[in-house]
């Protein structure tokens, strides 16, 4: 099977998020970098379906240079090659531009694949976007937020969290499919693997070569500010006995929450 | 006009599709009028929530193609209406659903989408809206200058408003739909042991961490969830990787995001992580042995002290004060 999946470089989780001065974007110099960890899902799973039915990894990152440590890490964990779509552009939370990039490199560069895999969400952006629009560019069923999958040669089941409950959903290859956590538990980069990867040559792809005009390209949303969350004041903390303490909190949701 | 998509569960509206529907007709210009789209169901009853929270005209889609939801199937359909109302702004919930739906339609429109919005406001004929991004860390502005505005709006943030309505219209569009244009089959619905409230749907979470030691100890959650309306069973990461409580339970930044009116936090220490999955609920208590903890920083009502001391004196007093109303 031929496995492409699609990885991004977001800020890790502990991150303190800063404004920039004009208030149009978060301050991402000095933030450590890591694989969006939804995507890291879809890594593995991508590695298990080669391990089961055989075929061929590819990992895509749209991104600046700089993303080629994440496409490393992807080729440490076994994926066997990765190209970088360079974009310098910075994070600007519109799922439809990636989708389009991604969409006319499927189309003009690599049109050969069984399954597309992505994480569920992009931490940052925060848009569960990319996934679904790719399937509609590319006309191709789509399976979001999965926690398993079984998968023949030209057919698939995978399971999609709802609220409360999964969705048992069907569909023939090729697909896109969405990785939410629970769908495995993704390996660690082995030694030999982190060596190998080295020594890798990672293809770089400009959107000029996939025939895109920085106009095609434009983002559908315009961001007009970036702004810090109203802070959360803090409220009474009470180191009262137990029983008192619980009386007051009943109170509490009685009078102020109004819940009971 | 406004539309807005309704989605339905066990012949039921989801609630966050009335909030959708309420801050549609609140977003709507005098003479604009808000339109809500039910696909694959045309259960009793549905008919008069919608006009009390304020559609005008209702779009009932239903064909055997639809019973079950598939993202291509009803794209499709969103796709036709969009064509042929023209309306300004779509709005859908960001449910499961919503999510996955959203997105599809952005992408057959070739308009971008605002996901997971907590506000929308009007400036020039664009719509505006507000989400968080990194988790909560920051808020995003956008405008969306293309028509139809596409937006999902974040369950538990938009108040439901009912309002005087004349009858709605009722409109049953023609769709033409062919078995090729539907790309998935939901085979089957799987539910989980207990049919339990989902965390993003309720007014209350109660929610365990590492501190509540094991997961027996759940059971004690459970109980005060039964003292209180419309409350479900929220946990920590380190609660769900030790394997006390099904993942689906994990509120945070790599589980679910919750904004209820009330989320109480036991035994959870309050990581960033965490954080960003609770910290725009309404009200937040908190109970933790450490006074340092960080969870205290957000919450409204904090106790200092041991859980399992306090918790059996919360229900004992839930119980009273049950007993006295
Ligand atoms: C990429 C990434 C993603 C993550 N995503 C999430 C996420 O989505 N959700 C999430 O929750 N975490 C997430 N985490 C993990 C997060 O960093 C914390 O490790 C986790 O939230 C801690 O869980 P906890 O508060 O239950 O445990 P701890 O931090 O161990 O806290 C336990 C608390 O219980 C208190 N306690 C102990 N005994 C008692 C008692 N008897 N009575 C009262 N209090 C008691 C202690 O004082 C302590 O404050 C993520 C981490 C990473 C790296
Ligand atoms: N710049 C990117 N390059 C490659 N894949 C991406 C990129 N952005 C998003 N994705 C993929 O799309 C998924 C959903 O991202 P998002 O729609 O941004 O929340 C991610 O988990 C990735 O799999």
């Amino acid at each position: 099977m031929n496995l492409f999946v699609f990885v991004k470089r977001v800020p890790d989780t502990e991150s303190k998020i800063r404004i920039n001065e004009t208030g149009t974007n978060v301050v991402f110099e000095g933030l450590n970098f890591v694989l969006n960890p939804y995507d890291e899902y879809a890594v593995e799973e991508a590695l298990r379906i080669k391990e089961t039915h055989g075929g061929q990894v590819t990992v895509f990152s749209v991104g600046p240079d700089e993303t080629q440590a994440i496409l490393k890490k992807c080729l440490a964990m076994g994926a066997d090659e990765a190209v970088l779509i360079k974009d310098d552009e910075a994070e600007l939370y519109d799922g439809w531009r990636i989708a389009r990039i991604i969409a006319a490199l499927l189309q003009k560069k690599y049109s050969e694949f069984d399954l597309l895999l992505f994480g569920k969400q992009s931490v940052g952006a925060d848009n569960a976007q990319v996934p679904s629009m790719v399937a509609e560019m590319l006309g191709l069923p789509q399976v979001n937020v999965i926690t398993k999958l079984e998968l023949t040669d030209s057919k698939g089941v995978a399971y999609r969290e709802i609220e409360g409950a999964h969705e048992k959903v069907e569909f023939n290859l090729p697909a896109v499919l969405s990785a939410q956590k629970g769908l495995n538990e993704p390996r660690y980069e082995t030694l030999r693997g982190i060596m190998a990867a080295k020594r890798k040559q990672i293809p770089v792809l400009t959107l000029e070569e996939l025939g895109l005009t920085p106009e095609e390209v434009k983002p559908r949303l315009e961001i007009v500010k970036v702004e810090s969350p109203p802070a959360r004041k803090a409220g009474q903390v009470i180191e009262d006995e137990p029983r008192v303490a619980a009386q007051k909190l009943v109170a509490f949701l009685h009078e102020e929450v109004k819940v009971i | 006009m406004i539309l807005v998509y309704i989605e339905i569960r066990d012949e039921q509206i989801k609630k966050a599709s009335l909030e959708a529907l309420s801050e549609a007709r609140r977003q709507a210009q005098a003479d604009e009028e808000v339109g809500a789209v039910v696909i694959g169901s045309s259960a009793e009853g549905i008919r008069a929530s919608l006009q009390e929270y304020g559609a005008d005209k209702i779009y009932w889609v239903d064909q055997p193609l639809l019973q079950n939801y598939t993202s291509s199937g009803y794209t499709e359909v969103l796709a036709q209406l969009v064509q042929n109302l023209a309306p300004q702004a779509v709005f859908i919930a960001a449910t499961a659903l919503g999510r996955d739906l959203a997105p599809r339609l952005a992408a057959r429109l070739g308009v971008g989408l605002a996901s997971d919005c907590i506000q929308v406001s009007r400036e020039a004929g664009a719509f505006l809206a507000v989400r968080p991004i990194f988790a909560g860390k920051a808020w995003l502005t956008v405008r969306l200058p293309h028509q139809p505005a596409l937006i999902t709006l974040r369950p538990n943030v938009f108040p439901l408003e009912k309002g005087a309505q004349p009858q709605a219209e009722e409109v049953s569009p023609e769709i033409s739909l062919t078995e090729d244009m539907i790309k998935e089959k939901v085979v089957e619905l799987v539910k989980g042991e207990q049919e339990e409230l989902d965390v993003t749907e309720a007014d209350i979470v109660i929610s365990g961490g590492r501190g509540l030691k094991g997961p027996e100890n759940f059971e004690l959650l459970r109980r005060l969830s039964t003292l209180l309306p419309n409350s479900a069973i929220g946990a920590s990461r380190s609660a769900v990787d030790a394997g006390w409580i099904d993942h689906q339970h994990q509120v945070g930044q790599t589980g679910k995001t919750v904004s209820p009116t009330l989320y109480m936090a036991f035994g959870i220490s309050g990581a960033i992580q965490h954080l960003a999955g609770m910290s725009s609920s309404k009200y937040i208590v908190a109970v933790n042995k450490d006074p340092e903890a960080p969870i205290f920083k957000v919450a409204d009502f904090g106790i200092v002290g041991d859980l399992f001391e306090v918790v059996p004196h919360l229900e004992e007093e839930l119980k009273k004060y049950k007993s006295q109303t």
